[in-house]
């Protein structure tokens, strides 16, 4: 438990990725099974239960500290788990200590333990542990530790540990039996480190790494061969990958977390074996519906028959990994597309249907489409290779997306915030707002927020206009005088009753600083509400 | 026993003794003031009559420039009783930075404590706390909750090594106060066998300098400043905690921000200040140091100043003693991290 936790204690404070990497594959290279499998488990799809754990943790702070102590404590630290580990009563020495437990033991007892004996039970290892264990331990036991570290980023690690190792397992290779193994991979590790030949995931509904697209630059669309490329329109919903076998169901999302939980009316309804990619929405009357609508059906653990009802799920499918058994990943881009075709006209699963193909072979025509797609509320193109077989990952000249032309709007910078890792001296986190009336008086309110966009050189100049222009400074965030014009670009405007301004920006980066431009004449929030859609 | 509040009291000044006429560590300028230590929110500038430690006056020449130590200074020798007015007044080292002192008075058969900033642990660079029987104690508080536990600094000292050992190619800039903390944090790591150069922002040279005039050993330290930045990977650089997040520290090529600080015991203490490598390293008591210093010295009655009054005046009141919280001007306003 102690090398978890110094792990994870690390993590937390740790913004940089290859520093994270680094930690992570020292971890897996010090630790031994079962433990680094559930600490892989832990940051990546959580261990096998949660215990509501504040009545417990309540019931053993009683006797062994002063309610009114506690209350203060609590109220300054800000987090139950860690007010406890913080406060729990230390042995007069180090050598009174108990043994610390380990990672594996601790999960082990867990999966068996009855919840009336687990106060006991957890004040015996919170007494074995230090402040820092204590506190991996709770959060541990409330779910998922948020350290910072996605499942892809561990996974990743998992990688970099193995080819230190000599194995010739990438991440893509990973991914691909992970949703056939569980924790604590012991065959994974056993894998990675040479031990014994790859899990046989055969037939399993496992993710399969998706193929990814770049974004189409004008120097692509200079040198498109439109002839080479199918067409299709860009779907405002999110990518999934459905699969079937051994008799069941996954939906997964583009990072492979299982989210089929969420979408009974598609997995239940599912009936074909193979592995399919397609876009998930909402769909209603045969219409797609906002992305706000699948929204509201997404990141849920359960979900309830009225929202089944107000937003059913759709798939639009657009290719075939694999049919029944067949692997058709190395076959090009039209082959899958016949097959997927073919295969869908004899026995469509219900709630899908196929995304079309446009026929579309000169660049006029491509160009007068994509042009066109705003007013036809479509978020944009994509073009796929036809003789490209499906390779996983982002590889270049493959697949291309072309978005809707950005809108712009001209905003007054009104807060600044600093950034994290590299950019800890810099002020690179910019509120912005729009102009309104209110008692007679123009005044600014906030309508969004932006990270990027910039240049390394522009930012220094940023950072250097808002330390110059400050009235007021709270932590890490401070307020500017309104004397600085940023033109930002965003995808679209939404409504959104959660904002003062009652809008919101979707994808808003900062296009142009516009130095020249006096703020006076910066866009009216009642300009921005008119580009809202629907 | 005539009541303490009788002869000693707070005043918009600070904390002032009616017999001796005289402030401890008063935050506005008066005719004579005894100061425990040399930080910022304890030595003023401005009094006719300072009475301190030799080592408290130089660094508040140091700090404040020649007339820093008041219009006349009077060192004030360890364990050596003088009779101010009514009182007899003896300094005791106070553990907490270099020349810190607690303060006894005793008048009509009374003993007072007043404690200035202290802690109970070993120290190299400042002369161990001393305790100090008596019947009033007048405790500081600044980590006065149950959660504030401070490791044993080689175990912290031995984090940060372990950093530079699996980040060899990153600078590690260390953030800490620039008066005490860095020296100390110096010394810790001569002792852990640390004997690099060690760089400093040019506003710890001074300090450092007087240390070692002192008779502080350093070892090999070198301004940042004067350095090529790309020799700066694998070494430790020390910056006051207000220069971390500063455009100063861009001169440092993708650094491990280190933090030493008892605050960073609080893990979003830690995170708002984007600190990568926090250590829980501080110069005051901690909670339980706290509570065995209110036994040790048999004190009936306790005052608590600056910090977290409210937790330890009930730990007292608890344990049986008469507490009440202090308010002290000019020092419960202080910035948490720079008051270390």
């Amino acid at each position: 438990m102690i090398p978890f936790a110094e792990l994870l204690d690390r993590l937390a404070y740790t913004p940089a990725r290859n520093a994270k990497l680094k930690l992570l594959a020292g971890y897996f290279a010090a630790t031994p099974d079962p433990d680094r499998g559930w600490a892989l488990a832990a940051l990546t799809d959580g261990l096998p239960f949660s215990f509501p754990v504040r009545r417990t943790l309540m019931e053993l702070v009683e006797p062994r500290i002063d309610a009114e102590l506690y209350r203060l404590s609590r109220d300054y630290v800000g987090d139950t788990a860690e007010t406890v580990a913080l406060l729990w009563p230390e042995p007069p020495s180090a050598a009174d200590r108990p043994p610390p437990p380990r990672l594996g033991d601790i999960v082990a007892e867990l999966g068996l333990i009855d919840r009336n004996s687990l106060g006991i039970r957890l004040a015996s290892w919170l007494d074995a542990l230090d402040s820092n264990g204590r506190w991996a331990l709770l959060k541990l036991l409330t779910g998922a530790p948020r350290v910072g570290v996605s499942a892809r980023l561990a996974k990743t690690a998992l990688a970099e540990w193995a080819s230190s190792r000599g194995s010739g397992a990438t991440i893509d290779d990973i991914e691909e039996v992970w949703h056939g193994l569980s924790a604590p991979f012991l065959p994974l590790f056993d894998w990675l480190s040479g031990k014994s030949p790859r899990p046989d995931i055969a037939g399993a509904p496992v993710f399969r790494p998706m193929m990814l697209s770049h974004p189409l630059e004008a120097q692509d669309l200079a040198a498109l061969d439109v002839g080479q490329f199918a067409v299709e329109w860009k779907w405002d919903g999110i990518r999934v990958q459905i699969a079937n076998g051994r008799g069941a169901t996954r939906l997964y999302s583009r990072t492979g977390e299982d989210i089929g939980q969420a979408f009974p009316d598609i997995v239940e309804g599912w009936n074909a074996q193979g592995v399919f990619d397609g876009e998930l929405l909402v769909v209603r009357g045969g219409e797609v519906a906002p992305f706000a609508d699948l929204q509201k059906r997404l990141n849920r653990k359960t979900v309830t028959a009225r929202m089944l009802v107000d937003f059913p799920a759709h798939i639009r499918l657009y290719d075939a990994l694999m049919i029944g058994h067949d692997d058709l990943r190395q076959l090009s881009f039209d082959e899958r597309r016949t097959r997927l075709d073919a295969w869908h006209a004899a026995a469509p699963p219900p709630r899908t249907d196929i995304s079309p193909l446009l026929p579309l072979n000169e660049k006029e025509a491509l160009q007068a489409t994509w042009s066109a797609t705003r007013g036809n509320a479509i978020e944009g193109l994509m073009l796929k290779r036809r003789t490209s077989p499906y390779l996983a990952g982002r590889p270049r000249g493959h697949w291309f997306k072309w978005k809707r032309a950005a809108l712009t709007a001209d905003c007054v910078l009104m807060y600044a915030q600093r950034g994290s890792g590299k950019r800890s001296s810099y002020h690179s986190d910019f509120t912005f707002g729009a102009w309104m009336k209110r008692e007679g008086n123009d005044e600014l309110v906030p309508v969004g927020k932006a990270y990027f966009g910039f240049t390394d050189a522009e930012l220094v100049e940023l950072d250097r206009w808002v330390r110059n222009n400050t009235l007021e400074r709270f932590g890490p965030v401070r307020r500017v005088a309104p004397g600085l014009v940023l033109e930002v670009a965003f995808d679209a405007i939404q409504r959104s009753p959660r904002h003062k301004s009652g809008i919101a920006m979707r994808f808003p980066r900062v296009h142009r600083v516009r130095w020249d431009k006096p703020p006076a004449e910066a866009d009216r929030l009642e300009t921005l509400e008119r580009l809202i859609e629907g | 026993m005539q009541p303490f509040e009788t002869w000693l009291y707070p005043t918009p000044e600070g904390l002032y003794c009616e017999p001796g006429r005289f402030f401890i560590d008063p935050s506005r300028p008066v005719d004579r003031a005894i100061i425990t230590h040399g930080h910022s929110d304890h030595a003023r500038a401005g009094h006719d009559q300072v009475m301190a430690t030799r080592e408290t006056l130089a660094v508040m020449r140091l700090r404040m420039g020649a007339a820093g130590a008041g219009k006349s200074p009077h060192t004030i020798e360890l364990g050596q009783p003088l009779t101010i007015g009514d009182v007899r007044v003896t300094l005791h080292p106070a553990g907490h930075i270099l020349g810190s002192a607690q303060v006894l008075i005793e008048y009509k058969g009374a003993r007072a404590v007043v404690t200035g900033d202290y802690k109970r642990r070993r120290d190299p660079t400042a002369s161990p706390f001393e305790l100090v029987r008596c019947d009033l104690l007048v405790t500081e508080a600044t980590f006065a909750l149950p959660v504030f536990r401070h490791e044993p600094d080689t175990r912290e000292i031995g984090r940060l090594l372990a950093s530079l050992a699996a980040f060899p190619e990153r600078a590690h800039l260390l953030g800490a106060y620039s008066l005490g903390k860095a020296q100390r944090l110096i010394v810790l790591l001569r002792e852990a066998g640390w004997d690099r150069t060690i760089y400093l922002h040019g506003a710890m040279v001074g300090m450092c300098d007087l240390y070692r005039s002192l008779g502080i050993e350093l070892g090999a330290l070198e301004p940042v400043a004067d350095t090529k930045r790309e020799s700066l990977a694998g070494e430790i650089v020390l910056a006051p905690p207000s220069a971390l997040a500063d455009r100063w520290s861009r001169r440092i090529p993708d650094p491990v921000t280190a933090f030493a600080s008892g605050w960073m015991r609080v893990k979003a203490r830690a995170r708002q200040r984007g600190v990568e490598l926090p250590l829980v390293i501080s110069d005051h008591v901690d909670w339980p140091e706290l509570i065995s210093t209110i036994e040790d010295t048999g004190a009936e009655e306790i005052w608590v100043t600056h910090g977290r009054e409210e937790a330890l005046v009930r730990a007292a009141t608890l344990m049986g003693r008469r507490a009440r919280a202090l308010a002290l001007l000019g020092r419960e306003n202080e910035a948490e991290d720079e008051a270390e």
